[in-house]
């Protein structure tokens, strides 16, 4: 990929300001004359750093749904629930409608953004050249749905401000919340340090 | 500013826009991704936008989102008692990332909004104006008021069979400061402002 791509015009990273930079010479970094960031042809290590955000993300994935996310307690009542079994909670009282909504936004999107980051990640290190268009497409949507996860940490959230101040019952925030938090973060990490040039880099030597 | 070069941050490709009509939008051929919007007024359009929602940000936070009535007592939120609450717990992640997300994330992406366009409506420049803008985009991807918005409607319904529930002022500025910030992002043109920026004053 070196020589072809180097050649070609660079937007840049912050202000998308379109330079043409000759070469880039080793340990001098050359500033956007706009913004003054420093310009680079690719994230720098997007690879290695997406993969190091994904993994992280599928090993707290296990616990964010192993672990409960939240315990009821009413009248000496004590109820766990993980975030899955907070999902059939919402079913049995026959609210599918919003049992649909956590089961998307807290399971589906989280597994869905790591299976679509792996598969591009590898396809990007196979130099793969099908359909880089729509691969382009499944990065930009893995980018905007991952926000859609915080949902249950919004409710664990506000159950637990509006529950625990009352005194017959009260509401506990449990590790499984914790991880499924920190699973969030790393997957939006992840999104952010991907970059889909990437999947372009083969594809231009194709054209050239 | 008849046409202007802009490399698809997707995909790396070079295009030439010509310039756009209003509520016209260029997209990349090769990959899709959005190029540039034309956008008539951005400047004065974005900033009434952004003093709206700080407006309606001010509000939502200054007075509590829900009421619980259970037996007789009745207990209320507002966003910042919730961080609180969490806090209390002992689960301090969970309770940056909502402060983060929730509050702090949008707040900043408003006020940077307001510091880096009233100025440069006037044809003045803000100190630091630069570094302000770059970290506008950032503070952006943090912003999440409409992911919470969702996150107060499912916890209504959970608690509706267990007691009664009041929505507050609160609630109803935050459901109006979600498309009040996405016309404001929408009708930002960061090419326009980089260039005015790149002048002198």
């Amino acid at each position: 990929m070196t020589a072809d791509v180097r050649s070609l015009p660079i937007g840049c990273h912050d202000c998308d300001l379109a330079l043409r930079v000759p070469r880039i010479e080793h340990g001098v970094a050359p500033r956007c004359p706009r913004c003054g960031t420093v310009v680079r042809h690719r994230k720098p290590r997007s690879i290695a750093r997406c993969w190091a955000f994904v993994i992280a993300a599928a090993i707290c994935y296990v616990p964010a749904n192993l672990y409960p996310a939240m315990t009821v307690v009413s009248l000496g009542n004590a109820q766990s629930d993980t975030i899955l079994s907070g999902v059939i909670y919402l079913l049995s009282h026959g609210l599918w409608p919003l049992a649909l909504i956590v089961f998307v936004a807290s399971v589906v999107v989280p597994l869905a953004k790591l299976v679509a980051l792996v598969y591009l990640l590898i396809s990007v290190q196979a130099r793969s050249r099908w359909r880089p268009a729509d691969r382009t497409r499944l990065y930009r949507l893995t980018e905007a749905i991952g926000r859609w996860s915080m949902v249950d940490i919004y409710v664990i959230t506000i159950l637990v401000a509006l529950v625990s101040l009352g005194n017959l019952a009260t509401v506990e925030a449990e590790p499984g919340a914790v991880f499924f938090g920190a699973m969030v973060v790393l997957t939006l990490l992840a999104a952010e340090a991907f970059d889909p040039r990437l999947i372009w880099d083969r594809a231009d030597l194709q054209d050239g | 500013m008849n046409s202007r070069l802009i490399v698809c941050r997707d995909c790396a490709l070079l295009n030439r826009i010509a310039h756009l009509p209003r509520g016209g939008s260029a997209r990349c051929p090769r990959c899709g991704a959005l190029l540039a919007r034309g956008v008539f007024d951005s400047i004065d359009r974005t900033l009434a936008f952004s003093l709206a929602g700080l407006s309606l940000f001010l509000v939502a936070n200054a007075f509590p989102f829900l009421a619980m009535r259970m037996q007789g007592l009745i207990t209320e939120t507002t966003l910042l008692t919730s961080v609180w609450a969490l806090y209390e717990q002992k689960r301090l992640l969970v309770a940056g990332l909502v402060l983060l997300t929730a509050v702090a994330a949008p707040l900043l992406y408003l006020l940077l909004l307001i510091y880096v366009l009233a100025p440069l409506r006037f044809g003045l420049h803000a100190p630091g104006v630069i570094p302000c803008f770059r970290l506008l985009r950032r503070v952006q991807a943090w912003s999440m008021v409409e992911v919470f918005m969702i996150g107060v409607l499912v916890a209504l319904v959970k608690l509706a069979d267990m007691a009664q529930i009041v929505p507050g002022i609160a609630l109803w500025a935050f459901a109006l400061l979600i498309p009040v910030m996405a016309a404001a992002t929408s009708s930002l043109d960061s090419e326009l402002v980089w260039d005015r920026i790149g002048r002198p004053a």
